[in-house]
């Protein structure tokens, strides 16, 4: 292949002008975008900007209304994700695309078989997805269902997928969501790796200091279009989310402290087979108590059990010194204690159902007479919260679907604080919510525990474990393994030392 | 992944403020219900095929003969009517002749009877020296030859009812007639459609058809004495045919809860269990044995309209008003868009789900005693395939399979459109064979349409 200078000079990918309409949003507005050969750009915005949307144009699963798009320097179409796939781009999106039954080499060459006669060439496709693992640097069970594999390993056979298909570019959405530390920086080594065999990377991501970690320029969007392109050495934290949010925000974590009282929810000897081994521990009026610890320590399960979503072995709970009984999340609800699940899509919001619906839902109790919902109760008392919390939604009947993650985790918090829950459980409260919605989020758990609530925050941002609690639990294995109460000379050191006791 | 829907959630908000509320009533109601122009569409279509020409019968027509001859022939005309030994013919000559008496004309003879009946009315005319002006007839009596083989009588003095034109569809009785067919399949729908908007399915409806009408007819028969039972025997019946059906759903319920089994396979065991019991009961043959005042629930009417189709449209407006207007409404939507959401905000998904399929069950029961009154006997060879005819009909009405949504007068619609098309086929005389793809045909169109809608509404 000839190459003419121009072509080589050009950048890896130049997206110039990519415009495109939903029926009512104009999602992206005249945005470009570019990435160099063997440099990682970081993509940020707010939820909503229209990151999503613009790798999907990028992938082919939208079709841009206008624009153009050119891999070093020659113009492309890409009508559909197989021409996305012959022009060396590679999407790992956030929900993973894998067969779980199948084996990481069957995934890895699904759909592009190697075979002989009809037949797949089994031990071809073996050894090419064990020279890939090599490649990458990591040992991942090729034999394996990849239904089996952890998160980690699973998005490795993802990247190797990639590599498969001689891509030039590699986009990772959200990649490091639901990764462990030690797993992130093994994923960054390979995406230096990457960019070392003159890959591209586009990287997306809500934790600025991974962006600081991996990226070499930052590029910002807010509200569809494109704000700003920079060297990431010409960029502060606080820049980045003023770019990103279009206000100034002077502190990112607001907390507010004050007295601190009499110990409210109480939990002693809580166990469940092996992801809860005895746990003891009190949240007092107005604390908030952060949980944190490794992904797979046993929070979310500590937190289940208290709030009945699955049977405790052994324990007890009792709030203000009463004894709860506890067996289903109707028995916790009832003695206010309520639990923002991590998975609000999942758990927390049915989405199918509007806004006032799932507002309702732990509240019609409240609402009706004789069985039949006061739907004018219901829509007054929703009204209020849309305004306290400002949430947004153009009509109560919008379905929870259309919400942005912000907006759901407000709707979430909503039914429970009509609901005058005393104990609130946050399970990852900010989990891919926008930095201004993040903000709101943490004024809420402000003024919940300045009302005398009992406040449990699980987290795996330790910025926002030591910028928002009173006190902070460690998990390991199932166990608390540490308890640090001097906030004010709290490390992240300190935390990941007891977190892998 | 959510970004677009993101992005529409605020920037829609202006406009949406002043807009969304009318817009999105219009957008709902097509959305809910919009199968209701497939409807109509089907009538105006079988209508147009069933045009025909219709004769006007009974007093209707013998009032216009009389009305026609007395303009024609004058007040004193002397008529020679016509008509076959039928009641409707009789209805139809009676009300000529005390018609035409009324306007002081001549009633020369006034015939119910065949073709040679009347040559002999006319002879006789004749004998007497008496002359006819003019002879009511109706479209059939009009057809005889004798008239022509008078000298005296002739064809051109027969005055005939103006016959018009009018879809044989539209007709007032073909209507009843779909509406009262329709009505039991609909009753069980009911209780299907709740099944499917929790994301279940209830195979066993069918078999709990048959099951119902043999354990209430047998009721009836064993306790009460058969023919001869009164009604707080029949009532009994009743109460054991849909009591016995609704402890089977209630069966089905548990299972589904207590173990977490998939309704498909529970139902399913269901089905055929209570097939072999309704076989075992009867020992196999039809239970007649029923006075005759069972009919009347489900074959007699009241105020013109059959009883099932009353009792059809009572339970749908109590339906519609449970599912759109109480908690239990609301949580049967909320398990069948999101179980673990639902039992997370403190929804009693256990208790619901079995009260859901007790319902369906009772339903089925239902359905089955109205059988056994319309066709005066219990049955285990009732309800086959009924669960396929009631699900279709959930399915066109636009609930769907996937749970968490569907409405209850979709259904009544989808239970409709069902019926007019079969009995579109039957008045154009489409072979019962063809009839089958063609019911097919709509099944698939209406999942096709639900799948599309639902991509449409998605971005």
């Amino acid at each position: 292949m000839v190459q003419t200078a121009s072509a080589i000079d050009a950048p890896l990918l130049q997206m110039r002008g990519i415009d495109k309409s939903f029926p009512g949003v104009h999602a992206l507005r005249d945005v470009d975008l570019s990435v160099n050969a063997g440099q990682v750009l970081a993509l940020l915005g707010e939820n909503g900007a229209g990151k999503s949307t613009l790798i999907k144009v990028l992938g082919g699963a939208h079709r841009p209304d206008g624009g153009i798009i050119e891999i070093q320097g020659r113009p492309v179409e890409i009508r559909s994700p197989v021409d996305a796939m012959r022009a060396g781009i590679g999407i790992i999106y956030q929900e993973f695309n894998l067969v779980p039954a199948l084996s990481a080499w069957e995934n890895i060459f699904l759909g592009r078989e190697r075979t002989i006669g009809g037949f797949i060439r089994h031990r071809e496709e073996r050894r090419r997805a064990i020279e890939l693992f090599d490649r990458i640097g990591v040992k991942v069970p090729v034999d394996a269902p990849c239904g089996s594999l952890s998160v980690a390993q699973q998005q490795i056979v993802e990247i190797a997928k990639a590599l498969s298909q001689q891509v030039r570019l590699v986009v990772m959405d959200e990649p490091t969501a639901a990764l462990t530390d030690s797993e992130v920086t093994r994923l960054f080594d390979i995406i230096r790796d990457l960019k070392t065999q003159g890959i591209g990377v586009i990287y997306i991501s809500h934790r600025l200091d991974e962006i600081f970690r991996i990226a070499d320029r930052v590029t910002v969007m807010r509200d569809g279009a494109h704000v700003a392109t920079t060297p990431i050495e010409q960029l502060t934290r606080q820049r980045m989310i003023e770019l990103m949010v279009g206000r100034t925000i002077e502190n990112e974590f607001p907390k507010h402290r004050h007295a601190i009282g009499e110990a409210r929810l109480v939990v002693q000897g809580l166990s469940r087979g092996s992801a809860v081994r005895d746990v003891s521990f009190e949240v007092r009026r107005g604390e908030v108590l952060a949980l944190t610890g490794l992904v797979g320590a046993g929070r979310t399960e500590t937190a289940r059990l208290i709030f009945g979503a699955d049977r405790r072995e052994a324990g007890t709970i009792s709030l203000d010194d009463a004894r709860l009984d506890i067996r289903q999340p109707r028995d916790a609800i009832r003695a206010r204690i309520c639990l923002l699940t991590e998975d609000r899509k999942s758990q927390g919001l049915v989405l199918g159902l509007s806004v006032r619906e799932n507002f309702g839902l732990p509240n019609l109790g409240a609402f009706s007479s004789f069985g039949f919902v006061g739907a004018a109760r219901e829509r007054a008392a929703l009204n209020e919260y849309v305004d306290r919390l400002s949430i947004r939604i153009p009509h109560q009947e919008q379905l929870a679907r259309n919400l942005s993650g912000g907006n759901q985790q407000k709707v979430v918090l909503a039914k429970w604080l009509q609901r005058n829950a005393e104990v609130v459980i946050f399970d990852e409260p900010t989990r891919g919510i926008d930095v201004g919605t993040k903000y709101e989020i943490y004024l809420l758990i402000n003024e919940l525990a300045k009302a005398g609530k009992a406040i449990i925050m699980i987290s795996s941002e330790l910025p926002e474990v030591l910028g928002m609690s009173d006190r902070i639990l460690v998990m390991h294995d199932g166990r608390i393994t540490g308890e640090i109460k001097d906030m004010a000379s709290a490390t992240q050191q300190q935390i990941m030392t007891l977190a892998v006791e | 992944m959510s970004e677009a829907n993101a992005t529409n959630s605020t920037s829609d908000k202006v406009e949406a403020d002043d807009e969304g509320g009318r817009h999105s009533v219009f957008a709902g109601f097509l959305r809910d219900y919009g199968m209701i122009f497939v409807l109509l569409l089907l009538v105006v279509l079988f209508s147009l095929l069933t045009l025909a020409e219709q004769h006007p019968t009974g007093p209707e027509a013998g009032k216009q003969v009389a009305d026609h001859i007395v303009a024609r022939y004058g007040a004193s005309a002397r008529v020679l009517i016509v008509g076959r030994d039928t009641a409707g013919d009789r209805e139809f000559t009676k009300t000529v002749a005390d018609r035409l008496k009324d306007h002081g004309a001549n009633v020369r003879a006034n015939v119910n009877g065949s073709p040679a009946d009347a040559r002999q009315a006319i002879e006789a005319i004749l004998a007497r020296g008496e002359s006819i002006d003019a002879v009511a007839a109706n479209d059939v009596t009009a057809k005889w030859t004798i008239y022509g083989q008078f000298e005296q009588v002739g064809r051109n003095k027969l005055v005939t009812p103006e016959p018009y034109t009018w879809p044989n569809f539209l007709k007032v009785t073909n209507l009843l007639g779909v509406a009262n067919q329709t009505a039991i399949y609909a009753i069980i729908a009911i209780g299907m459609t709740m099944v499917i908007i929790t994301a279940g399915i209830d195979l066993s409806v069918g078999s709990l058809v048959a099951l119902a009408s043999v354990a209430g007819a047998l009721a009836i028969r064993d306790w009460g004495g058969g023919t001869e039972a009164g009604a707080g025997i029949m009532i009994l019946g009743m109460v054991v045919g849909i009591g016995v059906a609704a402890l089977a759903g209630a069966f089905n319920g548990f299972m589904v809860t207590a173990f977490r089994i998939p309704s498909f396979i529970v139902s399913l065991a269901m089905m055929s269990m209570a097939s072999g019991l309704a076989y075992r009961l009867s020992s196999g043959a039809s239970i007649p044995q029923l006075p005759r005042s069972f009919f009347w629930l489900g074959g007699g009417e009241t105020l013109g309209l059959p009883n099932p189709v009353w009792l059809m449209i009572v339970l749908y407006v109590i339906a519609h008003i449970v599912m759109t207007r109480t908690i239990f409404g609301r949580y049967v939507y909320a398990i069948g868009g999101n179980e673990e959401a639902a039992r997370l905000s403190g929804v009693p998904v256990k208790r619901i789900l079995l009260v859901v399929f007790t319902i369906s069950g009772a339903l089925a029961g239902l359905g089955g005693i109205m059988l056994a009154s319309k066709l005066q006997a219990g049955d285990p060879k009732f309800g086959l395939m009924y669960e396929l005819e009631v699900i279709a009909a959930v399915v066109v009405g636009g609930t769907s399979l996937l749970g968490g949504s569907g409405k209850i007068l979709g259904t009544l619609i989808g239970a409709f459109i069902i019926a007019v098309i079969k009995n579109g086929m039957n008045l154009i005389a489409v072979d019962p064979f063809n009839q089958k793809i063609v019911l097919g045909a709509v099944l698939l169109a209406a999942v096709l349409i639900d799948t599309i809608k639902r991509r449409a509404t998605r971005t």
